[in-house]
C-alpha cells in the first residue's frame, strides 16, 4: 500500500470521527444549556474542548451560542463543514481503495452539510441536523466496517478513528474538570449534571449506569472515560484499538513501543486520585502530548515522503490538523 | 411529447429521426418512447439523473473556474444509437488507423522509411511540436506506442463517417462512457429491456489487460499503477475510477523513486516496491525533470532513463503525441496505404494543408467557410469556425495562418449530425460527436460504442465538455438475426 495513501486513509478516518464527535459535542451542550441557562460559559467551553480559542478570537469579537455555532459549523478552519471537506478530501484521492459506496455516502454527507447547515445556527433546526449528520457518519462507519477486508487500508482508518476518539475523550474530561475548578462558573450543586453531560457527549451515559452501579459523580465518570477497556470511546479501549491495528502491520516496532508507552500512563496513574489532588489537568496534558507522539511515530514509520515534493501546503489537506 | 415540432437542421443528419420526423430503421420504440413520456416525465428522469452524478461524484475540471474543481458532469438522458452492422466496420476501421498510427511513430523514431520513400515530407517532423528526440532508436514491445487511442468520429449531412482527429497523448473521457451507461440504466430501465444493447463495461478489464501484456517482468501479478498528476487535474475523477476498477495503484510522482539500479519504485508501507507499468495520464513534457521540464513537481525523475532501459513500460509510451499532430493527421490515410496495403476503411475529414501556398491561398480567400485548428491543440481551444467569428478575429487568423501556415489545418465545415435531446421543455435537435477508445498492445479492441459529447447550445458545433458541452449514452444497438 502506498504511504500517501495510509496517510490519507488515517486522515480519513480521524476527519470522520471528528465530524460525529463535534456534532455531538454540540448536541449535547445544546441540551445541557437547557437544563442549566444561568451557567455562562457553557459555549465558551466547546472553543475550550476544540481548542480553537485563538482562531475564534480572531473572527469574533464575543463568544455567544450564535458566533460560537457559526464557527464550529460553517468556519472554514474548523467547524464540522471543515472536517467534512477534509474527509471528502482524503476519500477523495483514495477512492480506489474504498469501497466504492462509501464515496457516495460521503458526498451525501457533504451535500447534506452544504445544504442545511444553516439551519444548525439555531436552536429550533440544530438537533435535526446534527443528528442527520451523526447518522450519516455511523452510516459510512458501519458500511467501511461491514465492507472492507481487515486489512492496511482499513487497519490505518481504525488507527486515525480510535487516535481522534481518544483525543476528544481526553478533552472532554479535561474541560469538564477545568468548569469544576473555576470557581466563576458557580457550578456547586449543578455538579452532577455537568458530570452526565460529559458522559452524554461522549454516548457513554448508558455504558457508564451499567457497569458503574452508583451515582454520576466525577471520580467514577473520569476513571470510566479514561480507564475502561470495553468502553469504545474510553481512552483505554481507543489505545488498545490502536495497538491492535498496529500488530497487523509492517515494520511497527517503533510506533508499538509509542503505543505501549501510551497505555502504560493510563493504566499506571490512579486518575481518581490525581483528580482529588486537582493535577488531572496535568496528567491529561501528558497523555495529549503521547497521542501526538503516537501520530509523529506514525508519520515517520508509514506516511514519511519526500516533503519537498508536495505541491504546495494550501493543497495538501493531509498536513492540517484542525484541532491543536 | 409531440416529434412534430422537431426541426432538423439543414444539410444535417439526424442519428434518431429522418427528416420527415419518423423513427429511424429499429428506433420504432425508442421514438414511440419519447412520444409516449411527456415532456415532465423525462424532466423528472433527467432530474433523478442529476441527483444519481451528484451523489456519484461524477465531476470534471475546468481550469478557469479557479478554485471550484468539481463541476458535476453534464449528461442528456437521450441516447445515441448506431446500429451493430455499422459498428463493425467502424471497429475495423479504428483498428486499422491505430495500427497504421504505431507503425508510423515507430518508423518516424527508427527507420524514417516513410520519409526516406518520400510519402511524407521530412520538415513535417522537424515542426512537430510533440517529435521527442529522446524518443529516437526506442522499440517499445509489440512496436506500440500508442496503447490508448481516443479517435474523435463526425458525421457529414449524407451520413459518411469521418475521423476528425485521433488522440494519442492522453486521452480521457472513457470514465464519463461507463457512467453514462451506469446513469442510462438507472433512470430508463425500461429502455433496456426492449434494446439489446451491446455491454461496454468490460474496458477497465481489457485495458489492464494491455497494460499486463507489455510488462517488461514476465510475472503472473505485473505491478500496474496509473500516473495521476493529482485532483486538480482535469481528470482527475477519470484517473481514479480507472484504477479503481483496474485495482491498480493509483500514483503521483511523489510516491515513485528512480532508484540506482534504474528501476521504479513505489514508496509503500512496506518500504519501496517494483513498478512494471505506468498508465501515465501525465503530458510528456512533464514526465521527467532530469529530461524535459525541469520544474515539473508533477513527474519522477529518472523514469526515461527508467523506459529507456526497458526497467518500466510507459503508456502511452513518451513520443506517441507526434501522430497526434493535426498536420500529421492529414497524412493517416496515406500512412494506411504505405504501412498495411490496405484502403482506408474510414475517411479523413478532407483538410487544407496550409504549408502548400496554393491551399493557403484558398485557406485565405474562403477563410469563411472553412474551420481553422491550431495543429496541437486539443480540447477545442483556440478553433476557429468561419461562419461564426467576427472580423476582427477572422483579420486576426489571417495574420497567424501566414505567420506560421505549420501550426494550422483548416477544414470544410462538417455539419455534425444531431440528436434529440433535452432542452428545457422541449426535444431540440443537437450537434454531437463521437469518441470511442482504441486499445492496442499483443491485441486491438474497440470500446462498444463511446463517449457521445453534444454542443448544447442550438446550432453550435463545439462539442467540449471544457466549453460548455455535454454527453449522451451511446448505444450499439444488436443486429437482430
Amino acid at each position: 500500500m502506498l504511504s500517501r495513501v495510509a496517510e490519507r486513509m488515517y486522515w480519513f478516518g480521524r476527519y470522520l470521527e471528528r465530524v460525529e464527535n463535534t456534532a455531538r459535542l454540540i448536541n449535547v451542550n445544546t441540551n445541557l444549556i437547557m437544563d442549566l441557562p444561568k451557567v455562562k460559559h457553557i459555549w465558551e467551553s466547546l472553543i475550550e474542548i476544540t481548542g480553537t480559542r485563538e482562531a475564534f478570537d480572531q473572527r469574533f469579537s464575543r463568544i455567544d451560542e450564535r458566533n460560537v455555532m457559526k464557527f464550529l459549523l460553517d468556519d472554514e478552519f474548523s467547524s464540522i463543514k471543515a472536517a467534512i471537506l477534509g474527509a471528502r478530501e482524503n476519500a477523495r484521492t483514495t477512492r480506489e481503495i474504498m469501497p466504492s459506496e462509501s464515496w457516495v455516502l460521503i458526498n451525501e454527507l457533504s451535500i447534506y452539510m452544504n445544504k442545511h447547515k444553516t439551519k444548525g445556527i439555531n436552536r429550533s433546526g440544530r438537533h435535526e441536523l446534527l443528528d442527520e449528520i451523526i447518522g450519516i457518519c455511523n452510516q459510512i462507519t458501519g458500511y467501511l466496517e461491514g465492507t472492507m477486508s481487515a486489512d492496511t487500508p482499513y487497519h490505518f482508518i481504525k488507527i486515525g478513528r480510535n487516535l481522534e476518539r481518544a483525543d476528544m475523550t481526553t478533552r472532554i474530561v479535561d474541560v469538564g474538570c477545568l468548569n469544576l475548578m473555576n470557581p466563576e462558573l458557580e457550578i456547586g450543586q449543578y455538579e452532577n449534571i455537568l458530570w452526565m453531560s460529559v458522559l452524554t457527549s461522549l454516548n457513554a451515559y448508558q455504558m457508564y449506569r451499567q457497569q458503574v452501579q452508583d451515582t454520576v459523580n466525577g471520580e467514577d465518570v473520569v476513571d470510566f472515560l479514561l480507564k475502561n477497556r470495553q468502553f469504545p470511546r474510553g481512552v483505554a479501549h481507543c489505545l488498545a484499538e490502536v495497538a491492535q491495528a498496529s500488530q497487523s502491520l509492517p515494520r511497527n516496532d517503533n510506533a508499538l513501543r509509542t503505543i505501549t508507552h501510551a497505555q502504560r500512563t493510563i493504566d499506571q496513574n490512579d486518575v481518581i486520585a490525581l483528580l482529588n489532588n486537582e493535577k488531572l489537568h496535568d496528567f491529561i496534558d501528558n497523555v495529549q502530548l503521547d497521542l501526538s507522539d503516537i501520530n509523529g511515530e506514525l508519520t515517520t514509520t508509514w506516511f514519511q515522503r519526500n516533503v519537498d515534493q508536495e505541491l504546495n501546503p494550501s493543497q495538501s489537506f493531509t498536513q492540517t490538523r484542525l484541532f491543536t | 411529447m409531440d416529434l412534430k415540432n422537431y426541426t432538423i437542421p439543414d444539410r444535417v443528419f439526424d442519428e434518431i429521426l429522418t427528416n420527415t420526423n419518423r423513427a429511424r430503421p429499429g428506433l420504432g420504440q425508442l421514438v414511440n418512447f419519447l412520444k409516449k413520456n411527456g415532456i415532465q416525465n423525462l424532466n423528472e428522469r433527467k432530474h433523478n439523473a442529476e441527483l444519481a452524478i451528484q451523489t456519484m461524484g461524477i465531476t470534471f475540471t475546468v481550469y478557469t473556474e479557479g478554485t471550484n474543481i468539481d463541476r458535476e458532469w453534464p449528461f442528456d438522458i437521450i441516447p445515441r444509437v448506431i446500429h451493430q452492422k455499422e459498428w463493425t466496420s467502424v471497429e475495423k476501421g479504428l483498428k486499422q488507423r491505430l495500427q497504421a498510427l504505431n507503425l508510423f511513430i515507430n518508423d518516424i523514431y527508427n527507420d524514417e522509411k516513410i520519409i526516406k520513400d518520400k510519402r511524407v515530407p521530412k520538415d513535417l517532423l522537424a515542426s512537430s511540436k510533440d517529435f521527442r528526440p529522446e524518443c529516437v532508436g526506442m522499440n517499445p514491445v509489440y512496436n506500440t506506442w500508442a496503447h490508448i487511442c481516443g479517435t474523435d468520429l463526425i458525421r457529414d449531412g449524407d451520413g459518411t463517417m469521418y475521423v476528425l482527429e485521433d488522440n494519442l497523448r492522453v486521452p480521457s473521457g472513457v470514465s464519463y462512457m461507463l457512467e453514462n451507461r451506469n446513469i442510462s440504466k438507472r433512470v430508463m430501465p425500461e429502455l433496456f429491456k426492449n434494446h439489446d444493447i451491446l455491454p461496454m463495461d468490460d474496458y477497465p478489464a481489457q485495458l489492464f489487460d494491455t497494460l499486463s501484456s507489455i510488462s517488461p517482468r514476465p510475472l503472473d501479478y505485473p505491478e500496474v499503477v496509473v500516473l495521476t498528476p493529482g485532483i486538480y487535474n482535469s481528470a482527475y475523477f477519470e484517473h481514479s475510477f480507472l484504477a479503481q476498477r483496474m485495482g491498480a495503484e493509483l500514483v503521483e510522482g511523489s510516491d515513485l523513486i528512480v532508484a540506482d539500479d534504474d528501476c521504479v519504485y513505489m514508496k509503500t508501507v512496506e518500504g519501496l516496491s517494483r513498478v512494471d507499468v505506468i498508465y501515465r495520464r501525465i503530458d510528456d513534457l512533464f514526465l521527467d525533470p532530469e529530461v524535459f521540464n525541469k520544474d515539473s513537481t508533477l513527474g519522477v525523475k529518472g523514469l526515461m532513463r527508467a523506459w529507456r532501459k526497458g526497467n518500466v513500460a510507459l503508456a502511452n509510451a513518451p513520443g506517441a503525441g507526434v501522430a497526434d499532430d493535426k498536420v500529421v493527421y492529414t497524412y493517416v490515410p496515406e500512412m494506411i496505404k504505405y504501412y498495411l496495403g490496405e484502403d482506408p476503411i474510414l475517411p479523413n475529414v478532407p483538410s487544407y494543408m496550409c504549408t502548400d501556398k496554393k491551399q493557403l491561398q484558398h485557406v485565405i480567400q474562403n477563410i469563411e467557410n472553412l474551420v481553422v485548428k491550431p495543429a496541437n491543440e486539443s480540447g477545442g481551444y483556440g478553433m476557429y469556425i468561419g461562419p461564426r467569428e467576427s472580423k476582427r478575429r477572422t483579420a486576426e487568423m489571417k495574420r497567424l495562418l501566414k505567420a506560421n501556415p505549420r501550426n494550422y489545418i483548416a477544414q470544410p465545415i462538417v455539419n455534425l449530425s444531431t440528436v434529440p435531446t433535452l432542452c428545457d421543455n422541449n426535444l431540440e435537435a443537437r450537434h454531437v460527436d463521437l469518441r470511442p477508445f482504441i486499445l492496442q498492445a499483443n491485441k486491438s479492441y474497440v470500446t462498444a460504442g463511446g463517449l457521445t459529447r453534444v454542443a448544447l447550445v442550438r446550432g453550435s458545433l463545439v462539442v467540449n465538455s471544457s466549453q460548455g458541452g455535454g454527453s449522451k449514452d451511446t448505444w450499439i444497438l444488436a443486429s437482430k438475426d
